[in-house]
């Protein structure tokens, strides 16, 4: 925009800039107190006499000896094992990741590069899909997958977590494969390649900025997920997320609030770390589906 | 693309849609129109001095036989659908009978747990969308004016509430408002009531999933209108300005006009997001005041007895609403369609 567009009036500049100020507040002082209160004991996170005892500490240092406390940390990693929840997730998360970007580039290339009508169907039935909530499908697994006995084990999840995750990522790779040039595939078919190698040689090498934006949005997918790996997943084999609702079951006891707060936080990192590097990536897979759908 | 090729290429992501979303879209049907087996009932003949009396008792075995045979149940046709626990018409046609004014029918309404969920997802979808539009549009202005070194930091705080995992994020605030949390604490002083309780009256459990709601979403939101606003023409600004326009009617008549595709492609994402609204209702531990459709039927399989039949006549429901939701969308693009073909 230009300066003279741009120019006005003191009054406004505060306004925005109060507000604005305000948001980040909003956004972000969840995340600050949580992460300084899990170092503390449940006294201060909970401050039942005055709430400056979670800023200095005052409980956390009669209790523990100390103005922080890894004991959150300690008894949800080490004695309630959150991290096999961890690794869980961890292979949860990795194999969805991989097997719907692999079905989403081949299915979301073939959409934009057909033509016919049927594509077009064929994205309008992923819309609807893509709204059903995850919940009533769960409730259609259920039973099947009890009869069948595939109840319970990760790859289950993995497969559901990649039907679920597929709408998305087929519209997103669709939009982003009409974005390169149809000819750059055109001129290896008129070269004698098939429609594949056409996709393994000229397509491939250029598709990972798109590939990578999508893979985000499914890892976020993946992560996030709790209806579906929190009523598919039997107790061993629990994900990071079911296993935070799963501390909430058993916190009538004195500290172990703690314990679920501490995994609260850990489980966050990863994302923050996320958003640290690719940030750029998301904002812009974002605004893809806005500007083309 | 010749359409063998498309299919190939297709069918791994087609296969997946069918088999997981098609298919047990079919399945929540069936299950819905079966119910489980009734008791096995044996009754013996028990002959003493007086004459004989028959006893009926129920035969634990085999009732768990019949039903591990036969777990889908017997065919019932409609009736669960029509029962107390979902569109209840006996409950509603009585409570219409003997209704004491309009309040009062829909607080007996209200009493019935599927309208219940439904009052609750209705709100707080078409609540929640809007009050998102405007806040992310709000949110876009502003940091639209800041100098570009707060720009980065600033979006980086902004996209937090969003990906955060939604059962997490509410967690989070969930600790906060309890009345021994730092919120929970600031508005019993705020409000000078020490017993003041978020969770506790239904009003105040609405308002907090909303705030979380908003809270949550709004980044989404604010994402989008600002890459829309990076694609304003300025020269359309300068022109309005030269025309006398306030800064006020540069934004109404130049701006939001440029934004308005962008408020649909929000608006139809939000709508199909608030609708399946869930996790909030567990991490608020809000159940006893707000139930939505998507948390009645996870209630329906954690129960001790896992209700598949309750479960799915709610899915199926659920499924039509979100159907009724989208047909305007579908309408539009058909017509679209039409009209490109024509």
């Amino acid at each position: 925009m230009s300066s003279i567009a741009n120019r006005s009036s003191r009054s406004v500049i505060i306004f925005s800039s109060v507000f604005v100020l305000l948001w980040v507040v909003i956004a972000s002082f969840p995340f600050i107190w949580t992460l300084w209160g899990s170092f503390k004991v449940q006294a201060d996170f909970f401050s039942k006499a005055d709430w400056r005892n979670a800023l200095w500490g005052t409980r956390t240092m009669i209790e523990a000896g100390g103005t922080f406390t890894g004991a959150g940390y300690e008894g949800a990693w080490i004695q309630e094992e959150f991290w096999r929840a961890a690794i869980n997730t961890m292979i949860v998360v990795f194999f969805t990741v991989v097997i719907s970007l692999t079905f989403g580039t081949l299915g979301g290339y073939a959409l934009a590069r057909s033509g016919h009508n049927y594509a077009f169907w064929l994205l309008m039935i992923a819309l609807v899909f893509r709204a059903m909530p995850h919940i009533t499908l769960v409730s259609g697994y259920l039973l099947p997958f009890f009869e069948w006995n595939l109840w319970g084990h990760l790859p289950t999840s993995i497969i559901v977590l990649v039907a679920i995750n597929q709408p998305f990522t087929l519209w997103m790779l669709h939009s982003f494969f009409l974005n390169i040039p149809k000819d750059l595939d055109e001129s290896a078919k008129v070269d004698g390649c098939t429609q594949f190698q056409a996709f393994r040689h000229v397509i491939i090498p250029v598709m990972w900025p798109g590939v990578i934006t999508t893979g985000l949005f499914s890892f976020l997918l993946a992560y996030n997920d709790f209806a579906v790996t929190a009523m598919l997943l039997s107790e061993e084999n629990r994900t990071m997320v079911p296993a935070i609702a799963g501390f909430l079951g058993s916190t009538l006891e004195e500290g172990n609030v703690m314990f679920a707060v501490a995994a609260v936080v850990s489980a966050t990192a990863p994302l923050f770390v996320l958003v640290m590097f690719f940030q750029r990536q998301i904002v812009s897979g974002l605004t893809a589906g806005a500007v083309k759908g | 693309m010749r359409h063998k090729t498309f299919f190939w290429f297709i069918l791994p992501s087609l296969a997946a849609m069918i088999l997981f979303i098609a298919l047990p879209l079919v399945s929540v049907v069936i299950q819905s129109l079966h119910i489980e087996h009734e008791q096995v009932i044996v009754t013996t003949e028990n002959c003493g001095p007086f004459g004989c009396t028959e006893e009926s008792s129920v035969d634990t075995e085999a009732t768990a036989a019949l039903r591990a045979e036969q777990p889908l149940g017997r065919f019932a046709g409609l009736t669960t659908y029509f029962d107390r626990g979902h569109l209840a018409t006996a409950e509603v046609a009585e409570a219409w009978r003997s209704r004491d004014g309009l309040g009062g029918f829909f607080s007996a309404l209200y009493n019935l747990p599927f309208y219940k969920a439904l009052a609750f997802t209705l709100t707080y979808t078409f609540l929640v969308t809007p009050l998102v539009i405007v806040l992310g549009l709000m949110i876009a202005l502003g940091v639209n004016r800041l100098t570009p070194v707060l720009k980065g930091p600033t979006i980086f705080v902004s996209l937090l509430p969003m990906i955060i995992t939604p059962l997490i994020g509410s967690l989070i605030l969930f600790w906060m408002i309890d009345a021994q949390g730092v919120i929970g604490k600031t508005l019993q002083w705020l409000f000078d009531d020490p017993d003041l309780s978020l969770k506790a009256s239904p009003v105040l459990t609405w308002i907090t999933l909303m705030v979380y709601g908003v809270w949550s979403s709004a980044p989404f939101a604010f994402v989008v209108f600002y890459a829309g606003l990076q694609t304003v023409n300025s020269d359309s600004i300068e022109a309005a300005m030269i025309d006398g326009a306030t800064r006020w009617q540069r934004i109404r008549y130049v701006v939001i006009p440029h934004l308005t595709p962008l408020v649909v492609f929000i608006s139809l994402i939000q709508l199909m997001d608030n609708f399946r609204v869930f996790e909030p209702i567990v991490g608020f531990s809000a159940q006893a005041n707000a139930t939505s459709l998507s948390y009645i039927i996870f209630a329906d399989m954690r129960s001790d007895i896992t209700r598949f039949n309750s479960a799915a006549a709610t899915s199926v429901l659920t499924v039509i609403g979100v159907a009724i939701l989208l047909s305007p969308v579908l309408v539009r693009t058909w017509r679209d369609f039409k009209g490109k073909a024509a």
